[in-house]
């Protein structure tokens, strides 16, 4: 596959150039103006860094642009570090452009001076100069670009100004006719005491043919530095051996120059940048840091108060939850009708239902229809949830999210950062695993964000909230209001403690990193960029997830047909078909609509009937019904009257109660024949092949039929039971009727339904969400650990307490009460133990140094 | 020997040295938190935990367990001396 980003150099065609910059220095702003609509996200091959890469084109051609990740410096601790260099130094972009923060020169500049060693051909993009000018701060570029010996420009990415200058400056350097003079030489980094050590080191891998497109002094310096990542070239380049040697010349000068001046490498070649960057911005920077209190200083000051910042933050989450959530849902009241109408639409062009048996075609399409639309009724949710997170994220607010709840996530193993994961899961009720698997990668801590991954799941997500209501309903009518409140709370609850059982058991070897994080001046976020961050996640989500949601649709649709029925079967349920037919056409005989009735016309009329029926239903007001009776007047005028018997018109009426009876009949046998083909398919075979398994938590067949069917879809549990559970059509209970009446007989209790309700609660994730986990991991390993580990424990979970409850003789409630308060009790102690250990372990680690 | 996890909020100090290694000291170094550099601890999270920290230009927050691997001297008590110049 033809990458336009990847091939060398030399048969490139265009110009390639990379944004690189800290963090918060606004360089994915920049890139967005640089560039325009037109960018891609990828993945860096292995890694689950975004890789965003796009193109223009000016007077000159194509130039392709990839904005690399975020990093303070270019040493190889974080992956996004590692990925950085990596790209740098593999691809040796034409151009990179050093973006920074006007505002920060002096923390901005350290990452310029590693730029500058790694031999790049670089332009300096002073960006946010607004926020610089704001403070107070002028920067003089025309000195700055003398001393450095670079094009220098200054850029506003939030306002789009500054995109021709720095198009220029990137022509201009991409041009090798061009000079830009040499640096001063008081600007070029002196490691003082540590160069005559470089000194040796270049000149001994100078004489390394397999080193001699790498930038000698950078290498001699990571050599020096110890940089694990560094020792890895040398090891790709020159075998074990010729690192050894080399190796251990760089060990022999770190410990001479470490016990001569007591002091470690890293420490000196930062202090010395730092005196460089010094000299680089004096006279070059006026006004910066003159003491005064910031506008962020004054907001923090209420936001971050002690006692005002619980307030600020639950503000904050009931604002997203109630916007996006609540107000997202009642959108969807509106867009449903639209993806309705498109299945009408699709159903009417599929070929049209049999009496008993639908073709294929139509039932499998329908299928994938009902599918996607699952999801896409989700999108307006996720359209406004996304735009509210980049508003928080992009003023600054989500870093201080992180910095106010670090103390009790870091107690679990999560992180500060985990939070809005959690709150998009639907930590009380209603959020979608999705997104909230997709905010995970925000976070630093690789061990904290697996946590995090493994626990989002299981939030109360929006799909799970009917099968709870259902049960509610039938169960738990007295005590409605308390189980409500167990199970919006308990999802914190039990999250907290896998997150910590998690941490102390398989993720223990992942890697951690120390919450250091910046908390970054507040920005009003511009409309542009909240739009375009919303609708690039949103499509995200439809993209991958779709698909592949699509795909195991599929699987499950003829998990759910095969092997079908055997002819025998089909036989009677044909026979049966044929006797209600015949009862109508006997019921018609000399009725003056009989002919208009029966024969060919039979099944068109009858499809008509339902249709008619479904129109009506979905009709909303006078005006809805109305449009309705036209439609179908104009769709088949002479069965109208058979729908919808004119007044006074005898026969009508009577061919009408006689329709109506064939389709209830119908409508039963082809309930029937679904049931029974489900419990012959092989999903059903699967499900009763586990009851030995899952009767220990009572499930029996049908449940886990309902269960594994919602996997696909979180929805279908409930839609699932409904086939299942209905039974005789004339009786017009509804599903909490008929559950309730017939899991009661069948000996069902309260109890059954608690079991049911933790194993819900602690059920693996649903497809989308397991497709996002591989995404976020990057590995089927974790996927596969994703839905085994809840299930075991779900399972585990729910067959303790209706076995231990069972043979107590407890009741639904009391089960429940006893496993809330035991899981919160838990809780308590987990967190208060887990505090006294860090602190010793703190203790004994510092004293060894 | 003082650590920035000793430090009330309100106190200004200059960093002496690190005692951590690795990821966390480099993570440190790149944010500013470089020997001899001034900053002040602007607040404790409402749990306590962590801490922010006000630099030249920008503000830091760092876990307390990050803050007492790093030794500082108030400023009202500084010296002339100077470990390293």
């Amino acid at each position: 596959m033809p990458d336009p980003i990847s091939p060398a150099r030399a048969q490139r065609q265009g110009v390639l150039v990379a944004l690189a910059g800290q963090q918060n220095a606004g360089k994915s702003t920049l890139f967005n103006v640089l560039t325009g609509a037109r960018q891609h996200v990828a993945n860096y091959p292995g890694v689950t860094v975004d890789k965003k890469h796009g193109q223009y084109s000016d007077d000159l051609g194509t130039v392709y642009t990839v904005d690399l990740p975020g990093t303070y410096s270019l040493t190889s601790f974080s992956l996004e570090e590692r990925v950085a260099r990596e790209f740098l130094l593999g691809d040796r972009p034409d151009v990179t452009v050093n973006v920074a923060d006007a505002s920060n020169l002096r923390r901005s500049l350290h990452l310029t001076l590693q730029l500058l060693e790694l031999e790049l051909p670089l332009v300096l993009a002073l960006n946010m100069m607004d926020v610089a000018a704001s403070q107070g701060i002028q920067v003089d570029k025309d000195l700055l670009a003398r001393r450095l010996g670079l094009p220098v420009v200054t850029t506003i990415g939030r306002k789009g100004e500054g995109r021709e200058g720095l198009r220029q400056a990137i022509r201009g350097v991409e041009d090798p006719q061009t000079d830009m003079g040499q640096p001063d030489p008081g600007t070029v980094v002196r490691y003082s005491a540590l160069e005559p050590a470089i000194g040796q080191l270049m000149a001994r891998i100078a004489t390394e043919p397999a080193l001699a497109d790498l930038p000698r002094r950078w290498l001699a310096l990571q050599l020096l530095q110890g940089d694990p990542a560094a020792v890895q070239l040398l090891v790709d380049r020159l075998g074990d051996d010729g690192t050894r040697a080399l190796r251990e010349t760089a060990g022999r000068f770190i410990e001479a120059f470490e016990t001569e001046h007591r002091i470690e490498v890293s420490d000196h070649v930062v202090s010395c940048r730092d005196r460089t960057v010094e000299r680089l911005l004096a006279g070059a920077v006026q006004g910066a840091g003159d003491g005064r209190p910031s506008l962020t200083d004054r907001v923090d000051r209420v936001v971050l108060n002690r006692w005002a910042a619980p307030f600020f933050l639950v503000a904050t989450v009931f604002a997203i939850y109630q916007v996006s959530i609540v107000w997202g849902y009642e959108l969807t009241n509106y867009t449903w009708p639209l993806l309705a109408k498109g299945r009408e639409v699709i159903a009417g062009v599929l070929p049209s239902a049999d009496f008993l048996v639908d073709p294929y075609t139509r039932s499998l399409g329908l299928w994938l229809v009902d599918s996607a639309n699952t999801l896409l009724n989700y999108v307006p949710i996720f359209l406004i949830l996304f735009a509210a997170i980049a508003v928080i994220e992009d003023s600054g607010y989500m870093a201080r999210i992180a910095f106010i709840l670090d103390k009790i996530l870091h107690r679990f193993g999560l992180h500060g950062q985990s939070t809005l994961p959690l709150i998009l899961g639907g930590v009380f009720a209603g959020g979608c695993a999705v997104p909230g698997v997709m905010a995970t990668k925000g976070i630093p801590d690789t061990r904290a964000r697996m946590a995090t991954i493994f626990t989002v799941p299981f939030m109360n997500c929006l799909a799970k909230v009917p099968l709870y209501t259902l049960l509610l309903g039938i169960f738990f009518v007295e005590h409605k209001s308390l189980m409500m409140f167990y199970i919006s709370t308990m999802t914190i609850v039990f999250a907290l403690l896998v997150a910590k059982l998690l941490t102390k058991t398989v993720l223990s070897g992942q890697e951690t990193s120390p919450f250091v994080m910046e908390l970054p001046h507040y920005h009003l976020p511009t409309v542009t960029g909240v739009l375009r961050r919303s609708l690039e996640r949103t499509w995200q989500y439809i993209k991958k997830v779709g698909t592949v949601v699509l795909a195991v649709a599929v699987v499950v649709f003829a998990l759910l047909h095969l092997p079908g029925l055997s002819a025998e079967r089909k036989a009677h349920f044909e026979a049966e078909a044929q006797a209600a037919v015949e009862r109508f056409a006997a019921a018609l005989e000399g009725n003056a609509y009989r002919d208009v009735a029966l024969g060919e016309n039979l099944v068109p009329l009858i499809n008509y009937f339902t249709d008619y029926k479904r129109a009506k239903l979905n009709a909303t007001g006078r005006a809805g019904s109305e449009r309705v009776a036209e439609r179908f007047q104009a769709r088949n005028a002479d069965f109208y009257p058979l729908v919808k018997p004119p007044s006074g018109d005898r026969d009508a009426r009577k061919a009408w109660r006689e329709l109506r009876k064939l389709a209830r009949a119908r409508q039963g046998l082809r309930r029937d024949m679904r049931e029974e083909q489900i419990r012959t398919s092989l999903l059903g075979s699967i499900g009763r092949g586990l009851e030995p398994v899952t009767q220990f938590a009572g499930f029996d067949w049908k449940i886990n039929i309902a269960l594994l069917s919602s996997f696909a879809a979180r929805e279908s549990s409930v839609a699932t039971l409904g086939v299942l559970f209905q039974q005789d059509d004339d009786q017009n209970a509804s599903l909490e009727e008929r559950m309730g009446a017939e899991t009661r007989a069948g000996g069902a209790t309260a109890l059954l339904a608690v079991s049911m309700i933790l194993f819900f609660a602690l059920y693996p994730p649903c497809l989308a969400t397991t497709i996002m986990v591989k995404v976020q991991t990057g590995s089927y390993k974790w996927m596969l650990f994703a839905i085994v580990f809840p299930t075991a424990l779900g399972l585990g979970v729910a067959s303790a307490v209706y076995s231990v409850g069972t043979a107590l003789g407890a009741t639904g409630i009391e089960a429940m009460s006893a496993v809330y308060w035991g899981a919160v009790a838990l809780l308590l102690v987990v967190g208060l133990l887990s505090d006294r250990q860090a602190s010793r372990r703190l203790r004994e680690r510092l004293a060894e140094t | 020997m003082l650590s920035l996890n000793d430090i009330r909020p309100g106190g200004r100090v200059r960093i002496r040295r690190h005692l951590s290694t690795g990821a966390i000291r480099q993570r440190l170094l790149d944010l500013g938190l470089m020997p001899n550099v001034i900053v002040t601890v602007v607040r404790s999270a409402p749990l306590n935990d962590p801490i922010e920290l006000k630099l030249d230009a920008s503000n830091v927050s760092l876990r307390r367990t990050e803050a007492r691997t790093i030794e500082v001297s108030p400023l009202e008590a500084e010296t002339a001396e100077s470990d390293h110049a």
